[in-house]
C-alpha cells in the first residue's frame, strides 16, 4: 500500500523576542498552535494528535512539560508524543507527525516546538561539572569554533566569509516580522568589527537566545483538499544520527547528514539539488555554517561551499537563497530553531512568505541538526502534490 | 590461590543545581498572588467545575479561561499517604502525610502537606484548613500545610476578579538534581593512569582505531575495546579556538586557547588547554607536550615541545 501523501495547511509562529515575560510557556505555545489553527481554518477539536518538541528538559528546568502543556494545546483525550533530539529536535518533531500521516494512524495532526529561553540556562544547562574530568567548558561556541577553524583550512575560504553570512542573514530577518533580531542599521563593517568570543567566530556571526514557538498543521489528502491556503507538500523527510566523537568522524561534513539529505532526494526524486531546488533553510547557528552546509547537503562541491556564499548565490536575490527568513541566527529559541526552518520552507512553496519570499519557490528544503553535529532531520516540500 | 580482584571503579557526587526563573502568565500570577493575600483562587471551567489550584486552558474543550474564583482555605482529604521520613526542602520537618485536599467550593483536589501526629489520625473525609506560612511571598510555600479542622464548611466558589496590588508575575524555581557518578571501569583505569602521569588508551579489536579517553567500547563497531595502549605524551594540535567568554566556575583566565589535541598513537583528538605561547600564535599543527600539576589528576595544560609543526597531511585525518 502507498503512503498517504502528507500537506502542510496551517502555519503559526509566535513572534520571537528575547523574553516574554508576559507568557508562561503554557501561553507561548498556544499563541504559535492558535496562528496555526487559524490559518488552516481549523479548530482543536480538528486535531487528532499532537506532536510536541523542545531542546533538553534541563534548559528551563522543567521536567516533562509536555504533560502540563496538554491543556494549552488542547490534547486532553487525544494521543500527545514528545520527541527530543537535542537542536535538530523540532526538524524531528515535524517527521514524527508528518509519519503519524503517511502511515495512516491520523488525519490531521498539530505539531509544535519551543523554547523560553530567557527562562532557561542553555550555555551551561548541559556542561556539568563532571567528577575526575578536566572543567574545560567553553560553551556550544567553543565546541563549534575549532571545527569552523578546520573548515577554513580544509577549503582555504577568505575569513571573511562568515561575516557575509551574518550579514545577508541580518537582513533578511528584516523583511520577516516574526524574526527576533531587526537589526535596522546593521553594515558588513559592523559584522566584522564586532568582538571575537570564539576566535574565528565574532559576536554577530552567533545566534541570539530566544523566546518562542512554532507550530504546523499536517493534513492528509483529504484534509488538503479542503484547505483555504495552497499547501505545501511533502516530498521527503528523514532523520540521522551518528555518535557524538568517533575515530574517523568529520565533524565538518558528518556522515550523518550527507545520509540524511541523500535520502531526503532518493525520496523527492531529486538528482540535482543545486539546480532543482528554490531555496533552503538551514540551520546555521554560527555562520560558517552555511558554506558548510552547503557541501554538506550537496549543493557544493567539497570546498567549494564558501564560493556560493561570496559571489551571492544564497542572498535573497541570489539563485539559491538560503534562509530567506534570516534563519537561527537571527532567531533562536532552540527547541523550535529546526522547527522554524521546517515551516518557512513550507511557507516559501505556499507563497506565503510575505516580504521574504523567494520569487517563484516551487521546492524547498528544511534542514535542522544538533548534539555535537550528530543528529540530522530534513524535509524536502514542494507546491505539487508529489508523484506518487 | 584467587583472582585478583579487579580496581575499584570510581564514585563521586555530583550535584546539579540551578535558580531557574519562570513567568506566570494572567492565570498563575492571580493564583500565587492571591496566596501572599490569603486568598485561594480557583478557575472555572466552560462546563461549570471550579479547578484549584487553577490552569490557563480548560481541559475539556481546549478554550482559554480567565472566570477566577475564590474558594474557601477549608476543605476535605479525598486521598493521603504517610511520609516517615521527610527530605531535604519537603515541607515540614517532621513526619507528614501527602493529602489531596479538595477545598470547599473546588470541584477538584490541590496536593500539599498535612501537619498530623501520625497515619492513625489522617483518613479520607478528614476536615482541613490551610495554616498560613508567616512569610508569604506569593509562593505555593505560603500555604505552609494543611491542619486538621473541626470547625464548618466553607462558603461556596464566588467570583473574583483576581486582581491585588503589586501582583506577582514571575517566580524563581530551584532545581536539583542529585547524581552518584561513575565513569565506569575503561575510564577509571584510563582516571588511574593519569594520575600515574600516563594516557592510556584502548584500542578497537575489529577495526584498530586507539581511544582515548576510553569508553569501554568501540562507538562505530559497538565491541569492547580491551587492548591498552599508552600513547603520547607528546601530540599535535588539530585544530582551536581561541576562548574570550570567561566560563562559570572556571578559573581560567580568558583569552585561552582551546585546543584539539591528537596524542602519537591516539585515532581521535581529545580537547585541552593550550599554554605556555601566546595565544595568538598557537596554530594547526603546533606540537605539545602535558604540563602536570603536583596532586592534578590530569594534565593541567599543555605546551609546545619545540618540535617543527607536523605536516597537515599527517593530522588532517585526525580533525
Amino acid at each position: 500500500m502507498s503512503k498517504e501523501p502528507v500537506a502542510v495547511v496551517g502555519i503559526g509562529q509566535t513572534h520571537h523576542v528575547a523574553a516574554r515575560h508576559d507568557v508562561s510557556i503554557a501561553g507561548l505555545v498556544r499563541e504559535a498552535a492558535q496562528r496555526a489553527l487559524a490559518d488552516a481554518q481549523l479548530t482543536w477539536a480538528d486535531i487528532d494528535a499532537v506532536v510536541i518538541g523542545k531542546a533538553p528538559d534541563f534548559f528551563e528546568g522543567l521536567m516533562m512539560p509536555e504533560l502540563y502543556l496538554a491543556d494549552a494545546l488542547g490534547a486532553v483525550g487525544k494521543p500527545m508524543l514528545r520527541v527530543h533530539t537535542a537542536g535538530s529536535v523540532g526538524g524531528s518533531t515535524a517527521l514524527v507527525a508528518s509519519n503519524l500521516i503517511s502511515s495512516r494512524v491520523h488525519s490531521t495532526v498539530l505539531t509544535l516546538a519551543f523554547e523560553k529561553q530567557s527562562e532557561s540556562n542553555a550555555m551551561w544547562g548541559l556542561s556539568l561539572p563532571v567528577p575526575f574530568q578536566q572543567p574545560l567548558l567553553a560553551g556550544a561556541g567553543g565546541f563549534f569554533a575549532p571545527h569552523i577553524r578546520a573548515y577554513m583550512r580544509r577549503t582555504g575560504a577568505p575569513d571573511t566569509v562568515g561575516s557575509l553570512v551574518a550579514y545577508k542573514d541580518r537582513r533578511n530577518a528584516l523583511k520577516n516580522p516574526y524574526a527576533h533580531l531587526h537589526e535596522k542599521d546593521i553594515t558588513l563593517e559592523k559584522v566584522q568589527a564586532s568582538p571575537m568570543l570564539w576566535d574565528p567566530v565574532r559576536y554577530s556571526e552567533t545566534c541570539p537566545s530566544s523566546d518562542g514557538a512554532c507550530a504546523m498543521i499536517l493534513t492528509d489528502r483529504a484534509g488538503a483538499a479542503r484547505s483555504p491556503h495552497p499547501p505545501a507538500w511533502v516530498h521527503g523527510g528523514a532523520m540521522r544520527s551518528e555518535p557524538t566523537m568517533f575515530a574517523g568522524k568529520d565533524f565538518v561534513s558528518p556522515q550523518a547528514g550527507k545520509d540524511c539529505a541523500a535520502d531526503v532526494y532518493r525520496q523527492a526524486g531529486i538528482t540535482d539539488p543545486r539546480r532543482e531546488i528554490d531555496t533552503v533553510e538551514m540551520y546555521v547557528p554560527f555562520s560558517w555554517y552555511e558554506p558548510m552546509w552547503l557541501e554538506n547537503l550537496g549543493f557544493a562541491e567539497e570546498g567549494e561551499g564558501w564560493k556560493l556564499t561570496e559571489s551571492g548565490v544564497t542572498e535573497l536575490t541570489g539563485d539559491l537563497p538560503v534562509n530567506a527568513s534570516g534563519g537561527v541566527l537571527s532567531t533562536n529559541p532552540i527547541g523550535a530553531s529546526g522547527m522554524i526552518r521546517f515551516a518557512e520552507a513550507a511557507l516559501q512553496v505556499r507563497g506565503q512568505a510575505g516580504e521574504h519570499q523567494v520569487d517563484g519557490a516551487r521546492k524547498a528544503l528544511g534542514h535542522a541538526y544538533g548534539g555535537g553535529a550528530q543528529f540530522f532531520s530534513m524535509w524536502l516540500v514542494g507546491a505539487d502534490e508529489p508523484a506518487s | 590461590m584467587t583472582a585478583a580482584s579487579p580496581p575499584e571503579v570510581l564514585r563521586a557526587p555530583l550535584v546539579v543545581e540551578f535558580p531557574f526563573t519562570r513567568s506566570l502568565g494572567p492565570v498563575q500570577s492571580a493564583f500565587l498572588t492571591g496566596l501572599r493575600e490569603r486568598t485561594v483562587l480557583g478557575v472555572r471551567t466552560g462546563d461549570g467545575k471550579v479547578l484549584v489550584p487553577p490552569v490557563e486552558y480548560d481541559p475539556v474543550t481546549a478554550e482559554e479561561i480567565r472566570d477566577l474564583v475564590e474558594v474557601a482555605p477549608t476543605g476535605t482529604v479525598t486521598t493521603w499517604a504517610w511520609n516517615p521520613s521527610p527530605r531535604r526542602d519537603q515541607p515540614l520537618k517532621t513526619p507528614f502525610a501527602w493529602v489531596l485536599v479538595k477545598l470547599d467550593g473546588a470541584d477538584t483536589a490541590i496536593l500539599h502537606a498535612l501537619d498530623a501526629p501520625g497515619p492513625e489520625s489522617v483518613h479520607t473525609g478528614l476536615r482541613v484548613r490551610i495554616r498560613w506560612a508567616g512569610d508569604r511571598t506569593g509562593a505555593i510555600t505560603d500555604i505552609a500545610c494543611f491542619e486538621p479542622y473541626e470547625g464548618k464548611t466553607g462558603e461556596a466558589a464566588g467570583p473574583h476578579e483576581g486582581r491585588f496590588a503589586d501582583m506577582v508575575t514571575g517566580i524563581i524555581a530551584p532545581a536539583r538534581l542529585d547524581y552518584t557518578y561513575s565513569p565506569g571501569r575503561a575510564q577509571t583505569r584510563y582516571i588511574n593512569a593519569l594520575s600515574e602521569r600516563k594516557t592510556v588508551g584502548e584500542r578497537c579489536p575489529s577495526c584498530h582505531k586507539v581511544y582515548v579517553p576510553p569508553r569501554g567500547a568501540c562507538p562505530t563497531c559497538g565491541v569492547a575495546t580491551t587492548d591498552q595502549v599508552e600513547v603520547g605524551p607528546a601530540g599535535t594540535v588539530t585544530t582551536y579556538c581561541i576562548v574570550n567568554i570567561k566560563a562559570r566556575n572556571l578559573d581560567i583566565e580568558v583569552p585561552y586557547v582551546y585546543g584539539h589535541i591528537a596524542l602519537d598513537g591516539a585515532d581521535l583528538a581529545l580537547h585541552g588547554r593550550i599554554g605556555g605561547i601566546p595565544y595568538d600564535q598557537v596554530r594547526m599543527g603546533l606540537r605539545v607536550e602535558p604540563v602536570w600539576t603536583e596532586g592534578g589528576r590530569y594534565p593541567d595544560h599543555y605546551r609546545p615541545t619545540g618540535e617543527p609543526d607536523a605536516d597537515y597531511d599527517a593530522y588532517k585525518e585526525l580533525i
